[in-house]
């Protein structure tokens, strides 16, 4: 695999800060009434959000839980129609009927959020049975928290996907916490990529147990999702599991009792953006304070200017209420 | 082209298969679906013909099953997932209402899910409480996918049929001990039925049975009973919990003024309590008489199979309720 070039990696930048300034401003929102709901917010797992959906070519395929704000801009979805969601706007991507946890944009195979734990996963799966079905050489990224490990739904979808070769990255985004229960509270198995054995044989069929990656380093995620993705292409199922740590609570108006202020500090001090900036500079002569500050300014307004687009924009009507339940 | 008498098994088989002559996206998941060829014998020889592409078994994994449906149905093939009873369609709760019935919605039509789950229903076999439900009912409280229940070797063809051509999900239930009933069907590779419509399946103006099913079957044996006593019977079958084809219901009631629903499921919250408040709603003025319910008694069903037929809909209830009425 190609090392990326210096414009690929300023424009990863550029996606985490997007998905860190975006989000910033929707906890203000929140605050302010403007998105109602839950809010799960991604900040401090931007490394892996970005270093996983840039793996993916074109065609691929993107599907996440409730926590999806950052894969869907990762992805590229467009930030005004992502904030128009937010903020339950028709201009938004699902039209203001889907919210913070149901992002998605079928042309660009970002197949959604979903609310229910464990409920995409055998999604994925089928996603995954109908490129194989019809013959494209495509891949399903199917990423989930830590906390879906131990639903049904995650036996069930891995292990359709080993039996029936399925081409499908199952990425665990360990962020240490299930709400506010801590992995090893809940898990049999702390480190969460060897559930892949429980789906693979002696003989190396059945799925493949992937590496546990630092998910706070975008380069590390990336590439080793390159080489899961293309593994998955040519073999099927790969279980990856990326340590990475949620800066803000499960959602909002999370107490955080399960924490010490202490551990969130620690890891807010080593955090992905921060410490991508860092490389940036310290490997690239042409990359200075001054470039990656001009990124953070042009992305800040493009915040703003979602925001804008969304407050400015329709909310829906008794049309769009009733819409969609059949098709017609 | 000419009718001929086939069961109902015949029927559903015979839909499938030129139904996924017809369409190379269609194709079939689930238990024993293809080595077995079908816990029911639906699928028996489709392995052969079809390859283990398109008619693929699956492991024990009822939400994996719908699930999977789910997405592949988001991507563009036409997924029949087959859940061997209905009892085990619990499993798949959620897949069935949080991912097949809202898809759609919450993306706001970005999504189509042209799937069909095929599962049995019905008690009366000795299976015990856990397999012997009839929760239709339940399958019909929420909106986006369809109902179907099909009562005749006729109606199980014409609307599996139709269901696989539909662009929306699907759940079609099948009565299992009703499998070897015959009827005349078309023999006709085009022979398709509408969507949400209910059928006269005897005419009559005494009362009107709203039934379906296991309860359509016993209606007919009822009907010919009240007949000798001079009470004419018409029945409705509704032969889809949703759409519910009310019209049919309302048309035959303001007819007969009298209204007797007659369904295997347990009779809390069930289809009489939705007919009969449809009735109150909108045929107030032509009651003569309070709607009757005729149901499965509220408990579980037991082994014993002699207990077990107190539990369930017979004909001699049937009467009885059409006696209360007119």
């Amino acid at each position: 695999m190609a090392k990326p070039n210096k414009d690929t990696l300023l424009d990863w930048y550029r996606q985490m800060v997007l998905i860190r300034r975006f989000e910033e401003r929707c906890a203000e929102l929140y605050q302010q009434g403007y998105i109602g709901g839950f809010l799960h917010l991604y900040i401090g797992q931007e490394a892996t959000g970005v270093g996983a959906v840039n793996a993916l070519r074109k065609e691929d395929h993107v599907i996440t839980a409730y926590r999806d704000h950052g894969i869907a801009l990762a992805r590229g979805l467009d930030v005004n129609a992502v904030m128009a969601e937010m903020l339950g706007k028709r201009t938004g991507t699902s039209g203001g009927k889907g919210g913070s946890m149901h992002l998605a944009d079928r042309d660009l195979h970002m197949w959604g959020g979903y609310g229910i734990v464990g409920g995409h996963l055998p999604l994925a799966a089928g996603i995954a049975l109908a490129a194989q079905y019809q013959e494209k050489d495509e891949v399903v990224l199917a990423l989930m928290g830590d906390g879906s490990t131990n639903i049904g739904y995650f036996h069930e979808a891995l292990n359709l996907s080993a039996v029936w070769k399925l081409p499908v990255v199952w990425l665990i985004e360990n962020n240490q916490y299930g709400m506010g229960t801590a992995v090893e509270r809940a898990s049999g198995a702390k480190e969460l990529n060897r559930r892949a054995m429980a789906y693979s044989s002696e003989d190396g069929s059945g799925m493949k147990q992937g590496p546990r990656i630092d998910g706070m380093d975008v380069i590390a995620v990336h590439e080793a999702l390159s080489e899961a993705v293309e593994y998955a292409r040519s073999n099927g199922p790969i279980l990856v599991e990326s340590l990475t740590y949620r800066l803000e609570g499960h959602s909002m108006g999370d107490p955080q009792r399960y924490r010490t202020k202490e551990e969130v500090e620690g890891f807010q001090a080593s955090g992905p953006i921060g410490r991508f900036r860092e490389y940036l500079l310290e490997n690239y002569k042409s990359v200075d304070d001054a470039a990656l500050d001009r990124i953070d300014a042009a992305v800040l307004e493009q915040v703003n200017e979602a925001v804008a687009f969304a407050q400015a924009s329709d909310d829906p009507t008794f049309e769009d209420l009733i819409s969609h339940v059949y098709v017609d | 082209m000419a009718d001929r008498p086939i069961t109902y098994r015949e029927a559903l088989s015979s839909a499938l298969r030129e139904e996924m002559r017809r369409d190379e996206r269609v194709f079939i998941m689930g238990e024993e679906v293809g080595v077995w060829g079908g816990t029911y014998a639906v699928t028996r020889g489709f392995l052969e013909e079809f390859g283990a592409k398109r008619v693929r078994d699956t492991p024990i994994s009822e939400m994996a099953i719908v699930g999977a449906a789910v997405g592949a149905a988001m991507y563009g093939v036409r997924p029949i997932a087959e859940l061997m009873t209905i009892n085990f369609a619990f499993v798949a709760m959620d897949a069935i209402v949080n991912s097949m019935a809202k898809v759609r919605y919450m993306f706001n039509g970005q999504y189509t899910v042209p799937m069909v789950i095929r599962t049995t229903t019905g008690g009366g076999k000795q299976l015990g409480a856990t397999h012997s439900h009839a929760p239709e009912p339940i399958f019909a409280h929420f909106p986006g996918y369809y109902v179907a229940v099909p009562g005749t070797a006729y109606d199980a063809k014409g609307m599996l049929k139709a269901s696989i051509r539909d662009d929306n999900p699907v759940m079609f239930v099948e009565h299992s001990t009703m499998l070897q009933r015959r009827s005349e069907v078309p023999d006709d590779e085009d022979f398709v039925l509408p969507i949400g419509k209910g059928d006269i399946k005897r005419e009559g103006s005494d009362v009107t049975i709203v039934t379906y099913q296991k309860g359509l079957e016993y209606s007919l044996i009822a009907a010919d009973e009240l007949a000798k006593d001079g009470i004419e019977a018409e029945i409705v079958d509704l032969r889809w919990l949703r759409p519910l084809d009310i019209d049919i219901v309302i048309e035959s009631f303001k007819k007969t003024n009298r209204c007797v629903v007659v369904e295997e499921s347990l009779p809390m919250y069930n289809v009489g309590a939705e007919i009969a408040a449809q009735i109150q709603l909108h045929a107030f003025d032509y009651m003569d008489a309070p709607v009757q319910r005729v149901a499965a008694m509220d408990i579980p069903l037991p082994y014993a199979g002699k207990i077990e037929a107190m539990a369930l809909p017979s004909p001699e209830k049937i009467i009885a309720a059409v006696k209360e009425v007119v």
